[in-house]
């Protein structure tokens, strides 16, 4: 048996700067997981039909653009309703900490914020891994 | 009923996240896969595989974009595997194939799964096959799988798909590269893809060559110049490929298939058998390589020994009704 940590990185809506999405991506393939990366300009339901595909355990979106309280709500949403409410979310970008809480509220495990050493995002992976399986 | 009578029902309906989470069970070579598998063989209809290889960056996934939107205008269900590397160090890996199937996102006839190699060397994952199987008996059909980028021999896709469409590129290399043994000899069909881009003549009139060397008795491969960026050849290519496929016997191709199903399975078994005789006659590997450092024997001469060992056993076998008291004697 070869089970693999899947994650899904994506980026939703409009805004393209995809560094940060990259960078977190090829920092979790380092540390031994599959990673999906699904490109830039995803609607939030090509994103969760990926994911659903792709039977990730976790999704990492990462926005840049400020439209986070509309679009990371959104792939929460739609992922319950297609009956994947168990995959673990994770968020980063330039996201003011007033909206951490609302977006923790939505489903969203863990929000990182610029100047987050990406090894902080593989321990929290490896961390809620655990308490998953 | 076991849970993977009611998976397989899932599946068998084409639910997403039933066949999702069947893919991975395969992928993970999980304890249920063959009670799935086995559950599912039997309804798996008569579907076709085609198998898209080439080198890295060659446009593999860009032309079977423009071959998803072409089966789908059919109204094809199409089912897509997309082996990317894994990292042999880390087991990491960074599927992106996905990134260039995005025309198709959200489109619910069409099922993208990317896998890693997962130290698979032949260019797919050990789990291709069986993955395939479990997509064609949701409904999907075509089903496509999409090799690593590959380099020179590579060539194990030609056993699994029943049509091998090898994408090649301008500026890759001079005459004597289209004349090398290998990847170059699995084609069912060649496509001379990024047409828009200089270089393309000759690496048309080193293609041709290389093909009229090739041996009588096999088929010479269809060649198309195509630009998937423009849509140049496409219509040739699909002509090209649907003649191919309409010239495949169903029922020799599920044969074949069975059969190539049947050796991965005795390979796998074999390997398993091998490895706990191994552990039973001489002790662990680490031991077995001390032994081996340390002068007292050979990789060789443990594995004669081994062959020796399985002989022993099958012939004791023959002669005892009961086989479960083999290990006791």
């Amino acid at each position: 048996m070869d089970r693999r940590i899947r994650v899904l990185i994506g980026k939703p809506g409009l805004d393209g700067h995809d560094r940060g999405a990259k960078y977190i991506a090829r920092a979790l393939r380092d540390a031994g997981m599959e990673v999906i990366y699904t490109g830039i300009r995803q609607t939030p339901l090509a994103i969760a039909d990926a994911a659903i595909q792709e039977d990730v355990d976790f999704v990492g979106l990462s926005l840049l653009s400020g439209a986070h309280n509309h679009l990371f709500p959104e792939v929460a949403r739609i992922l319950r309703e297609k009956g994947a409410g168990d995959i673990v979310l994770f968020g980063g970008g330039v996201i003011p900490e007033e909206d951490i809480p609302g977006l923790n509220q939505a489903g969203f495990k863990a929000i990182f914020t610029p100047g987050t050493p990406a090894s902080a995002v593989v321990s929290f992976i490896e961390d809620e891994q655990k308490n998953r399986s | 009923m076991t849970p993977g009578d009611s998976l397989a029902g899932e599946i068998t309906r084409g639910v997403v996240r039933a066949v999702a989470r069947g893919l991975s069970i395969v992928e993970n070579g999980a304890q249920d896969a063959p009670a799935l598998l086995h559950a599912l063989f039997p309804g798996v209809p008569d579907h076709r595989t085609i198998g898209v290889t080439g080198p890295p960056g060659a446009g593999k996934s860009t032309l079977l974009d423009r071959m998803i939107t072409r089966y789908r205008s059919l109204g094809s269900k199409v089912g897509v595997i997309a082996v990317d590397p894994s990292s042999p160090f880390t087991g990491g890996a960074l599927l992106g194939d996905r990134l260039r199937m995005q025309t198709h996102s959200t489109d619910p006839g069409v099922f993208i799964r990317s896998m890693g190699s997962r130290g698979h060397l032949g260019g797919l994952s050990g789990a291709t096959r069986d993955a395939a199987l479990l997509l064609a008996a949701a409904g999907y059909d075509p089903v496509f799988l999409e090799t690593v980028g590959v380099g020179q021999a590579e060539v194990e896709i030609a056993e699994v798909a029943d049509l091998t469409v090898l994408v090649l590129v301008p500026g890759a290399g001079d005459d004597v590269q289209a004349m090398k043994a290998g990847i170059m000899e699995i084609g069912d069909l060649i496509v001379l893809n990024k047409a828009d881009r200089p270089g393309i003549e000759q690496l048309e009139a080193a293609v041709a060559a290389s093909l009229d060397l090739a041996p009588l008795g096999r088929p010479r491969p269809g060649v198309a110049r195509v630009s998937s960026l423009t849509g140049e050849g496409l219509d040739e290519l699909w002509a090209l490929m649907d003649g191919l496929l309409a010239s495949i016997d169903p029922v020799k191709r599920r044969l074949e298939n069975t059969r190539r199903t049947l050796r991965g399975l005795l390979t796998e078994t074999g390997t398993l058998f091998a490895a706990r005789l191994l552990d039973k006659e001489f002790g662990t590997e680490a031991h077995i390589l001390e032994l081996i450092s340390n002068g007292v024997t050979t990789p060789y001469e443990v594995g004669r020994k081994l062959a020796r060992a399985a002989e022993r056993m099958l012939s004791g076998d023959e002669s005892k009704e009961d086989r479960s008291h083999r290990d006791s004697g």
